[in-house]
């Protein structure tokens, strides 16, 4: 070996072992959660996501992309498959002994906020723009999701009724299940200026005929995944209770979209607008601005 | 003898399985960098590939040797660590474990809690063995349905309390206990192979040394006796050691269905009913199946990982039926 070959070897192998440290490529990301997802996505580091959980729909580039599987059932060989470098997770990744196995293979592991409001939204903002070196990206996109918020209000605050609102998940007939007061869909009722109608229950439970009318709902709001899988308004308004409450009487049942009403992303100003309209009939009265 | 060369095949089978197990996967591994001993590679194949391996092993054995001693011990070839609740009551009593210790009232040490929660594991299987077999025998004769029927009570049973358990648990321990009740791999490491390993190679070793006092049971409790070993210290001991085996599995990887049912009727079926041939076959069966069957899940929806619980009740649930077909065929289940 003559020794020009013998200072290139060394050169190289000197980078190698300082690699870890200082990732010389572009960094490939797998991004889990779909509110992060879309965080990254917004964030403009789109190129460098190589692989997203199966909750990541949106946007279709991110649906697009390899799936890594359920959020809460990693598995450590198929995601370094992928090769990446940095990992964006939310707090319900897991299991645990797969995320320090990641860990251990030298893959960066950043655990983003988790918080269902509009703060949470902006700290998971912000800590992606940090985890990815997008710093100025992620304090304009603050900027712009602050003033998208800001206008949310002004609208929300021209409302006057305040309504009973119930926000249903269903994943066809035989999972109904009605938001509690401690969901994030039922934050964002009360940012549209409505009343969760199941406030006092917690998490998600299965509707009941009974519960219905107790609730007594002014209006329905699901998911439009939901709407479909129930088979349309119809279907719901001939469900048992249904047909007894408010929103069954007026038939007032909307649909929106779910990632938009449940998941806190840069989008949940747009949201809150979406909802507050659908809830507030004098809103949608007075026309869109 | 007879019985020497399918054991040699099945050897040589085995050790296929481990090769295979630890060349294929989701990452391609590279030889040429393996030997460089630099980077991703050669972690992925010590720290990740090799450990899972291993423990696919250890429970692969564990659970059919399990399987077929139970299977000694209630003279029933249906009798699943599975199918009779017996892996559940394992679940709930690892389950019951996580959900007592939780992390701001520990009165043990961190260190020890991985062995707290496989001896809990470990009674909660010994105890449904117990009550199964109990329930199952009248005036000394455990019936096939009836055992069957018991377990089936039981599994709802554990099930209704680990729903029970899950409505509880906070959003860590629900993570955990959903882990057990679908089987997987996914978790081993090195750290889960040094609390539980020794525990399930000592199990699997004791039933082995158990084959002869089996194999004397097969003949009846009263001619046993004549040969002077007596079945109630045979059974007891192979219940202990069954529970240990399939209750430090439970808690090491969650519950892989069906296992315990397969394999010892596949030796049984190359073999004949000796244990002294039979339980070895079903260590060596037992770690390929559940090799094969986890590289299956590890690489079919790659990056994604399937459950290898889901796979192996696949596979199992199809063959119990055509066992049950089978025996109703010939009037014999009732």
């Amino acid at each position: 070996m003559n020794p020009q070959r013998f200072h290139l070897a060394c050169v190289l192998l000197t980078a190698c072992h300082a690699q870890p440290s200082v990732p010389a490529t572009t960094p490939r990301i797998i991004t889990v959660g779909a509110a992060i997802t879309e965080t990254v996505f917004a964030l403009g580091a789109e190129n460098d996501v190589v692989g997203v959980d199966t909750t990541s729909v949106f946007p279709a580039r991110a649906a697009a992309l390899p799936k890594v599987g359920f959020g809460r059932q990693l598995g450590a060989e198929g995601l370094l498959a992928l090769k990446p470098t940095t990992l964006l997770l939310s707090l319900e990744a897991g299991p645990p002994a797969v995320l320090q196995q990641l860990k251990q293979a030298g893959v960066r592991l950043h655990v983003l906020a988790d918080a269902a409001t509009p703060e949470g939204a902006r700290s998971r903002i912000l800590q992606a723009g940090e985890a990815l070196g997008r710093t100025a990206e992620a304090q304009a996109l603050l900027t712009s999701v602050d003033e998208e918020w800001r206008s949310a209000q002004a609208i929300v605050r021209s409302a006057t009724s305040s309504p009973r609102v119930l926000f249903i998940y269903a994943r066809g007939a035989g999972t109904v299940l009605g938001a509690g007061g401690d969901t994030p869909a039922s934050e964002m009722i009360r940012l549209a200026g409505g009343i969760n109608a199941l406030q006092d229950q917690r998490g998600f439970k299965p509707l009941s005929a009974e519960s219905l009318l107790v609730a007594l709902p002014d209006i329905i709001v699901l998911p439009t995944h939901g709407l479909t899988s129930l088979g349309g308004k119809e279907a719901i308004l001939t469900m048992p209770g249904v047909a007894q409450t408010p929103a069954g009487k007026a038939g007032r049942i909307v649909d929106l979209d779910a990632a938009l009403i449940m998941g806190f992303t840069p989008r949940f100003a747009d949201g809150v607008t979406q909802l507050a309209r659908a809830i507030h009939p004098e809103l949608s009265a007075a026309g869109a601005p | 003898m007879s019985s020497a060369r399918p054991l040699l095949m099945m050897t040589v089978v085995a050790v296929m399985a481990l090769l295979l197990g630890i060349c294929g996967g989701a990452y391609r591994l590279n030889p040429s960098s393996l030997l460089s001993s630099e980077g991703m590679d050669l972690h992925v194949l010590w720290n990740i590939r090799l450990p899972r391996v291993l423990l696919a092993i250890l429970v692969g054995a564990s659970l059919s040797v399990g399987g077929a001693s139970l299977q000694a011990v209630v003279r029933n070839p249906l009798a699943d660590p599975a199918l009779l609740g017996i892996s559940t009551g394992g679940a709930l009593g690892a389950a019951l474990a996580l959900v007592l210790m939780d992390g701001e009232h520990t009165w043990l040490p961190q260190r020890m809690a991985p062995y707290v929660i496989h001896l809990m594991a470990f009674t909660g299987a010994l105890a449904a063995t117990l009550l199964c077999v109990r329930m199952a025998t009248r005036d000394g004769v455990t019936g096939s349905a009836q055992l069957v029927l018991c377990g089936v009570a039981l599994n709802a049973l554990c099930a209704a309390l680990l729903g029970i358990l899950i409505y509880t648990a906070n959003d860590a321990q629900l993570r955990s206990i959903t882990f057990w009740t679908t089987g997987s791999l996914a978790a081993a490491s090195w750290g889960t192979l040094g609390s539980g390993a020794w525990v399930l190679v000592l199990g699997v070793m004791a039933l082995l040394l158990l084959a002869h006092p089996l194999d004397v049971l097969l003949l009846g409790d009263r001619e046993a006796g004549h040969l002077g070993i007596p079945s109630s210290r045979t059974k007891r001991k192979a219940v202990l050691w069954m529970a240990l085996c399939v209750g430090v599995s439970v808690s090491l990887c969650g519950s892989v269905a069906f296992l315990g049912l397969v394999v010892p009727h596949a030796a049984r079926l190359l073999l004949g009913p000796a244990h002294r041939t039979l339980l070895p076959a079903c260590a060596l069966c037992g770690a390929a199946l559940l090799i094969l069957a986890d590289l299956v899940c590890r690489t079919a929806l790659a990056p994604a990982e399937l459950p290898v619980g889901l796979l192996t009740s696949l596979l199992g649930a199809p063959l119990f039926m055509a066992l049950l077909l089978g025996r109703t065929g010939t009037g014999r289940l009732t």
